[in-house]
C-alpha cells in the first residue's frame, strides 16, 4: 500500500487497482469546520483532474479533484452524518471516495509524503 | 482544493467573557435589553388580532378541503404589536447609528419616501386594472425612467428587474438577445476577480461561461490581460465601476472600446453609482447596460435583506430588447403601457417578460421622491460629500489601519483596508466584532477577495463629520488593540444581545422551521448565565 | 440641502485632513474628459418636501385607487385588508432601515422573523421546509423549475395550462436562454381543468409538472393524482399559489403529494402597490435542501449557549459559490416577509381558515348575483374567491366600459392571453372580505348597462 499526495491537498492510497482518496489534514485544517460532503456517484466515470466533489466549511465550498482517472466504486457514507469526520480524521476515516483507477501511471506524477510536506512547509 | 475558510472562526462555548458578572434577573430580561421567545412559543388556541364576519356559505361541493386549519397559533393585537417591538430591538439599523457597509450604500431613508410610497393612488392600485385607470402610476415610471436615462446618459432603461441581480440578469440577457440577432453565437463572459460574486452568478443564470480577469497591483482590471481574452466567442464583460476596491477604472473607455471592436458588449455592474451620480455618465464610457440598486443610489430602504429595485439602462445598441412590459411616452405627451399585446407593433426585438407585473413600484415612487429632493444639484452633491467622507476616513486611519491601494490617490466612496499588521492570531473578524461592542454596525469584510482580510469601509454622504469622527476614534482604537494582540477582542462581541453564534452548529445539523420542540438542550437560560 | 449634513466648514476641515485642494482633486481617477462640469442641464433642481410632497400627490390622483371603486380584480395580486398594526410595526426603523443579518449578533430582530415566516410558510403549504422570501410569484416558479432540473438531472418542464401567463411567459423567456425544454399549453374553457393533459405530457425526460392551484381560471385542480403520475415518471410536482388565502380552506400542497411550492405571498400583509414589491413564497422536501435557491435562516446557539438565529448553508449561494451558485438571487424580499409575517401572526391558523371562508362565501355571492345579469354565466363549478364568467362580449371591452362608469370589474382574459380569440369573453372576477353587498349591487348594475 502506498500513499500519493495532489498538489490540490488531496491523499490516495492504492491497494491492488483500488485508490481511495481524501484531501489532507493540512487542508482540513485550512478549511476550518466541514459542515457538508457533497459526493460523487458510485459508478461514475471521472478523468484527472475533475471536479467530482465538494467540502463545505461555513463560508466557503471547496472543490476536492480527482487525482487519477477511473471508475468511482464507493463512497464514505458515514460522512452524510457526520461530515466532521474530515476535520478529526482527514487521512484516515474521513476519505471521500474510493476509485478503480485505469491508468495506474498517473501516480507517478504525485508527491510521496515526504514531497508533500515539503510542499507545504513551502506555502 | 481551493477556497480556504476566511473567517476560520468558532466560538469557544461556554465562554463567557466580559459579562459574567451581570447578576441574574428573574425574568431573564436585564433592563432594556428584552429577551422574546418565538411567536409559536406565545399564542395561544384560537386567539386571533383580527375580527372576522361569519362566513355566509358554506363550501362549494367538490373542493379539497382542508382536513385542519394550518398549526400557527395567533395572537390579539396588543400581543403582536409587542412581539415584534421587542425583536425589532435587537436589530442595530441605519436610523441608530453609521452603517458602514462597502458596497451596500447604507443611507439616511427619507421618510418623506414613505409617505409617499403609501399614498393611496400608488399603494392601492392593482396592476392589472385598465390603463385609464393608472396613468398617475405609468406616469411615475416614465418620470423616474427619463431622470435615470438623463443621469447615466444612455438610451432607454428597462424598469421591471426587481433587485440588482436580477437587473443584471436584465442586462446579460439583451446582450445575448442583441448577439442572436446578429446571427452570432457568444457564450463567454469575463468578470474580474474583484467582482460580486452575483456576477459571476448571473452570467451562468443566462447561460453564460464565466472567465476571470486578474487585477493589477493598483487594484484595477488589467486592461492587457482583458484584451488577451477577447475573441469571437466573447460576448461581453462584466465591470464594476467604481470597483469593489472602492477605486474607479480610469482605463474604462479603453476597456469598451477593446470590448466593442471585438463585437462583445460593456456591461457594469452599478452597485457603486452612488461615488458618481452627477459626475460621470457611464454612456460618456461606453456602457452598454448597468443596473442602478434604487435601494442604494436612491435610497429606497432595505428592509432587513429587501425588497430593492433594479432598473437596467441600455445603450442604443441594447435598448431595442429590452424586456416586457415597457412604458412610453407618446409624441403628445401621453404615456402607454406596451405588453404583449401590442409589443409585436411597438416592441419588437424584446427578448420577451421577466416578471410578473410591471416592477417594484413602491419603490419608484420612493426614488422619485428622493431624486426630485436632491435634484440634479444635490445629486451632483452626494456623489462629492460620499467620496468625500470616505477619503475622509481613509486618510484618517490609514496610519494604524494598512490600506494596500492608499498610496495611488484617493478613493472613491469607499474604503479599503487589510489586516496588515496585525498580530497573530488576530483578525479582521475580531475587530468586526468589536466595532459591534462600541456601539456601530462593522463594515464589509472579507469582500472584495483580492485583499487579505479585507475590510471596506462605506459612510455614505449622510454621515456627519460628528459621527464619523466617533466611528474614526473606535476603529482607530481597535486597529491598535489588533496590532498588540488583545485577546478580549476574540470574544467580541459582548454587549450584544447574543454573543457570536455558531455557524457550524447551524449548517451540519439545519433547523430551518420551528418544530415545535423546546429550546436546544443544555442551552441555559440568561439566569443560569449570570450564576457562572 | 435637508439629507445632507456636512457644512462647508466640515468639507473645507476634511479637505484638510485629506490633503486635497478640493473635491475635483479626489476624483481624479475619472478622465477628465468624462467628468461633467456642473450640475446636469436640464434637469430640475432641489426641491422642498412640501413641492414633492405636491407633485407626487398629484400623480398619484390620476389613479383610480381601488378603495374608491367597487373592485374586483386578482389574477395573480389581491386586495385583502391590512391590519393597521402590520404597517405601523414594518415602519419602524430597526426592521426597516437594517440590512441583510450578516452580523447575527446584532440581527437577531430580523433573523428571528425570517425563522418564524419560514415555519409559517411551510406549515401554510405544508412543505417541511421554506426560504427566507424571493423576489415575488413569477421568479420563484421560474428557480422551482430550475431547481427541480438539478434535483432529477433532467431539463424538460411540463406548465400547466393554469397557469397564470405572466408566469409562465417569464418560464419561457428565460427557459429560451438556458435551453430548458418547456412544454406549455393554453387553458381550455372547461369546467374543470384538464389534469389528464397535463398529466399524458408527463414522459421520462420531464423534471417537473408545474401546476397553478387554484389555477388561472378559479378552478381547483386535482394535485394528487398528478402528483402520483409525477412521481410515477420520475419527476417532481410544483404547485403553484397565487394567492395563499385560499390555503386557509383547501388543502395544502405539500399534503397532496407536491414536492416544491411556490407562490405570491402579497395577499397577506403587502398591498397591491401596481405590481411590487411583491413576495416570492418558496418551499419544498428537506431532502431538497442543498439544491434550494434564496436565504435560509437557520436555529443555532451563541457563546454562551443561548438560542439564536444565524443565516445558513450560505455555500449554496452566490456570493461564495460565485458561477456555481443554486441561483444569483441576493437581495430578497425581507420587508415584504416581514408583513407577511405580521399578518400571520394576527391571524393564526385558525384566522386563516375563517379569512377564507370569508372570502369564498363574498364570492358565492358575486357569482351568484352577476350570472343574473342577461347573457352572463360563469364556467366553474367549483372555485375559491375567484372564477371566469363568460360573457356574450370581448371581455376587454367590458372591463374599459365599467372602468368609465366607476367599477373596477375584473381582468379580461383578453389582456392575460392576448391573441387567443376563443378566450377573449372570459372575465376573471374576485371578491375578497374587502368588498360589500352595496359593491356587487353596483357592479351587477353596470355590467348589465354596459352589456345592454
Amino acid at each position: 500500500m502506498t500513499r500519493y499526495f495532489s498538489e490540490e491537498h488531496e491523499w490516495i492510497e492504492v491497494e491492488g487497482e483500488t485508490g481511495t482518496v481524501g484531501i489532507t489534514d493540512y487542508a482540513q485544517g485550512q478549511l476550518g469546520d466541514i459542515t457538508f460532503v457533497e459526493l460523487p456517484a458510485e459508478g461514475a466515470a471521472v478523468s484527472k483532474g475533475d471536479s467530482i466533489a465538494v467540502v463545505d466549511s461555513v463560508k466557503a465550498a471547496s472543490d476536492v479533484y480527482t487525482p487519477v482517472t477511473g471508475t468511482v466504486s464507493e463512497i464514505n457514507a458515514a460522512l452524510a452524518d457526520a461530515p466532521e469526520l474530515v476535520n478529526s480524521d482527514a487521512e484516515t476515516s474521513g476519505w471521500l471516495f474510493r476509485i478503480a483507477l485505469s491508468d495506474s501511471s498517473e501516480l507517478n506524477a504525485l508527491m510521496d509524503e515526504g514531497a508533500y510536506k515539503t510542499f507545504v512547509e513551502g506555502l | 482544493m481551493t477556497a480556504t475558510n476566511a473567517a476560520g472562526w468558532r466560538p469557544a462555548m461556554g465562554d463567557t467573557g466580559a459579562g459574567a458578572d451581570k447578576r441574574p434577573t428573574t425574568s431573564g430580561d436585564y433592563g432594556l435589553m428584552l429577551e422574546e421567545p418565538l411567536s409559536f412559543e406565545l399564542g395561544g388556541d384560537g386567539k386571533c388580532g383580527v375580527d372576522l364576519d361569519q362566513p355566509e356559505r358554506t363550501p362549494l361541493a367538490g373542493l379539497p378541503l382542508r382536513k385542519a386549519a394550518p398549526d400557527l397559533p395567533g395572537l390579539t393585537e396588543p400581543e403582536t404589536v409587542r412581539h415584534y417591538t421587542r425583536l425589532s430591538r435587537q436589530n442595530y439599523a441605519i436610523d441608530l447609528g453609521p452603517f458602514p457597509l462597502g458596497s451596500c450604500t447604507m443611507k439616511h431613508n427619507p421618510r418623506l419616501n414613505e409617505k409617499v410610497a403609501r399614498l393611496p393612488g400608488f399603494a392601492d392600485v392593482h396592476p392589472l386594472q385598465p390603463q385609464q385607470s393608472v396613468i398617475g402610476a405609468l406616469e411615475v415610471i416614465s418620470e423616474l425612467a427619463d431622470w435615470l436615462v438623463t443621469l447615466t446618459g444612455m438610451s432607454a432603461v428597462a424598469m421591471s428587474p426587481k433587485a440588482g441581480a436580477h437587473g443584471e440578469l436584465c442586462g446579460l440577457l439583451c446582450i445575448r438577445a442583441a448577439i442572436e440577432a446578429r446571427g452570432e453565437t457568444r457564450d463567454v463572459v469575463l468578470v474580474p476577480e474583484s467582482a460580486h460574486g452575483t456576477n459571476p452568478a448571473t452570467a451562468a443564470f443566462a447561460g453564460f461561461k464565466v472567465e476571470s480577469i486578474p487585477a493589477t497591483a493598483e487594484g484595477r482590471v488589467d486592461l492587457e490581460a482583458l484584451k488577451s481574452k477577447l475573441g469571437p466567442n466573447v460576448a461581453g464583460v462584466m465591470i464594476t465601476n467604481p470597483n469593489t476596491c472602492g477605486l474607479f477604472e480610469p482605463d474604462m473607455k479603453a476597456i469598451a472600446d477593446a470590448v466593442h471592436a471585438a463585437g462583445g458588449y460593456v456591461y457594469c455592474d452599478g452597485a457603486n453609482f452612488n461615488a458618481v451620480v452627477g459626475k460621470v455618465r457611464p454612456g460618456d464610457l461606453g456602457v452598454d447596460a448597468m443596473h442602478i440598486n434604487l435601494h442604494k443610489t436612491f435610497s429606497t430602504p432595505h428592509g432587513g435583506g429587501g425588497p430593492g429595485a433594479g432598473p437596467v439602462v441600455l445603450s442604443e445598441a441594447l435598448a431595442p430588447y429590452a424586456p416586457l412590459p415597457f412604458v412610453t411616452r407618446d409624441a403628445d405627451g401621453q404615456v402607454r403601457l406596451i405588453e404583449e399585446e401590442t409589443a409585436g407593433e411597438d416592441h419588437p426585438s424584446t427578448f420577451g417578460r421577466m416578471v410578473a407585473f410591471h416592477g417594484q413600484m413602491g419603490m419608484f415612487t420612493r426614488a422619485l421622491a428622493y431624486i426630485l429632493s436632491h435634484g440634479a444639484d444635490g445629486l451632483r452633491q452626494v456623489a462629492e460629500d460620499a467620496v468625500l467622507n470616505a477619503n475622509y476616513v481613509l486618510r484618517s486611519v490609514e496610519d494604524v489601519l494598512n490600506a494596500p491601494f492608499a498610496a495611488s490617490g484617493p478613493c472613491m466612496h469607499e474604503a479599503l483596508f487589510s489586516d496588515q499588521g496585525f498580530a497573530d492570531g488576530l483578525s479582521t473578524l475580531d475587530v468586526a466584532k468589536g466595532l459591534i461592542d462600541e456601539g456601530f454596525h462593522p463594515m464589509t469584510v472579507y469582500f472584495p477577495l483580492v485583499v487579505h482580510g479585507a475590510m471596506l469601509v462605506e459612510p455614505t454622504e449622510t454621515e456627519s463629520k460628528a459621527g464619523l469622527d466617533r466611528f474614526i476614534g473606535s476603529l482607530r482604537s481597535l486597529a491598535e488593540r489588533a496590532r498588540n494582540g488583545d485577546e478580549a477582542l476574540h470574544s467580541a462581541p459582548h454587549y450584544a444581545p447574543r454573543r457570536r453564534l455558531d455557524e457550524t452548529l447551524a449548517a451540519r445539523k439545519p433547523v430551518l422551521v420551528w418544530k415545535g420542540a423546546p429550546a436546544p438542550s443544555g442551552s441555559p437560560s440568561l439566569t443560569e448565565i449570570g450564576d457562572r | 440641502m435637508r439629507y445632507l449634513p456636512l457644512t462647508d466648514t466640515d468639507r473645507a476641515d476634511m479637505l484638510g485632513v485629506i490633503g486635497a485642494a478640493s473635491v475635483d482633486d479626489l476624483f481624479v481617477d475619472v478622465p477628465k474628459e468624462a467628468r461633467l462640469s456642473g450640475a446636469i442641464e436640464g434637469l430640475p433642481l432641489h426641491a422642498s418636501e412640501l413641492a414633492v410632497e405636491r407633485h407626487m400627490a398629484r400623480l398619484a390622483a390620476k389613479n383610480l385607487t381601488a378603495g374608491n371603486a367597487p373592485f374586483f380584480l386578482g389574477a395573480g395580486a389581491y386586495r385583502h385588508h391590512i391590519p393597521a398594526s402590520v404597517d405601523h410595526l414594518i415602519q419602524r426603523g430597526e426592521f426597516l432601515t437594517a440590512y441583510t443579518p450578516y452580523q447575527p449578533e446584532i440581527a437577531q430582530g430580523t433573523l428571528q422573523v425570517l425563522f418564524e415566516f419560514q415555519t409559517q410558510v411551510a406549515r401554510l403549504f405544508g412543505t417541511d421546509i421554506a426560504n427566507a422570501s424571493m423576489y415575488d410569484g413569477s421568479t420563484a416558479c421560474w428557480e422551482a423549475i430550475l431547481m427541480a432540473a438539478r434535483v432529477t438531472s433532467r431539463g424538460r418542464a411540463v406548465l400547466s395550462g393554469g397557469l397564470h401567463p405572466h408566469y409562465a411567459q417569464v418560464v419561457k423567456t428565460l427557459a429560451k436562454f438556458t435551453r430548458d425544454k418547456i412544454d406549455a399549453r393554453l387553458p381550455e374553457l372547461t369546467a374543470v381543468p384538464d389534469d389528464a393533459a397535463v398529466i399524458s405530457a408527463i414522459d421520462g425526460e420531464t423534471s417537473c409538472v408545474v401546476v397553478q392551484y387554484p389555477d388561472i381560471l378559479g378552478r381547483i385542480p386535482d394535485l394528487a393524482a398528478i402528483a402520483e403520475a409525477a412521481h410515477a415518471k420520475g419527476a417532481l410536482l410544483i404547485a403553484v399559489v397565487t394567492e395563499p388565502v385560499a390555503l386557509g380552506l383547501i388543502e395544502a400542497p405539500g399534503h397532496l403529494g407536491a414536492d416544491i411550492v411556490v407562490g405570491e405571498g402579497q395577499s397577506l400583509g403587502v398591498g397591491l402597490q401596481f405590481g411590487g414589491p411583491y413576495l416570492g413564497l418558496f418551499g419544498c422536501r428537506e431532502k431538497f435542501v442543498r439544491q434550494m435557491p434564496g436565504r435560509l435562516c437557520g436555529e443555532t446557539v451563541d457563546a454562551e449557549g443561548q438560542r439564536g438565529f444565524v443565516l445558513t448553508l450560505s455555500t449554496r449561494e452566490q456570493h461564495i459559490r460565485r458561477e456555481k451558485a443554486t441561483s444569483n438571487i441576493c437581495t430578497n424580499s425581507g420587508l415584504c416577509a416581514l408583513a407577511f409575517s405580521i399578518h400571520m401572526t394576527l391571524l393564526g391558523g385558525e384566522g386563516l381558515a375563517r379569512l377564507a371562508q370569508v372570502n369564498h362565501g363574498r364570492a358565492q355571492v358575486l357569482v351568484e348575483r352577476l350570472t343574473k345579469v342577461p347573457g352572463v354565466s360563469c364556467l366553474n363549478t367549483s372555485y375559491f374567491n375567484e372564477a371566469t364568467l363568460l360573457l356574450p362580449s370581448d371581455a376587454r371591452e367590458v372591463v374599459r366600459a365599467l372602468a368609465e362608469r366607476g367599477v373596477l370589474g375584473g381582468v379580461s382574459l383578453g389582456r392575460l392571453f392576448p391573441g387567443v380569440d376563443g378566450l377573449a369573453n372570459g372575465l376573471l372576477v374576485t371578491a375578497t372580505e374587502t368588498v360589500t353587498d352595496e359593491d356587487i349591487e353596483t357592479f351587477a348594475t353596470e355590467l348589465a348597462g354596459v352589456l345592454a
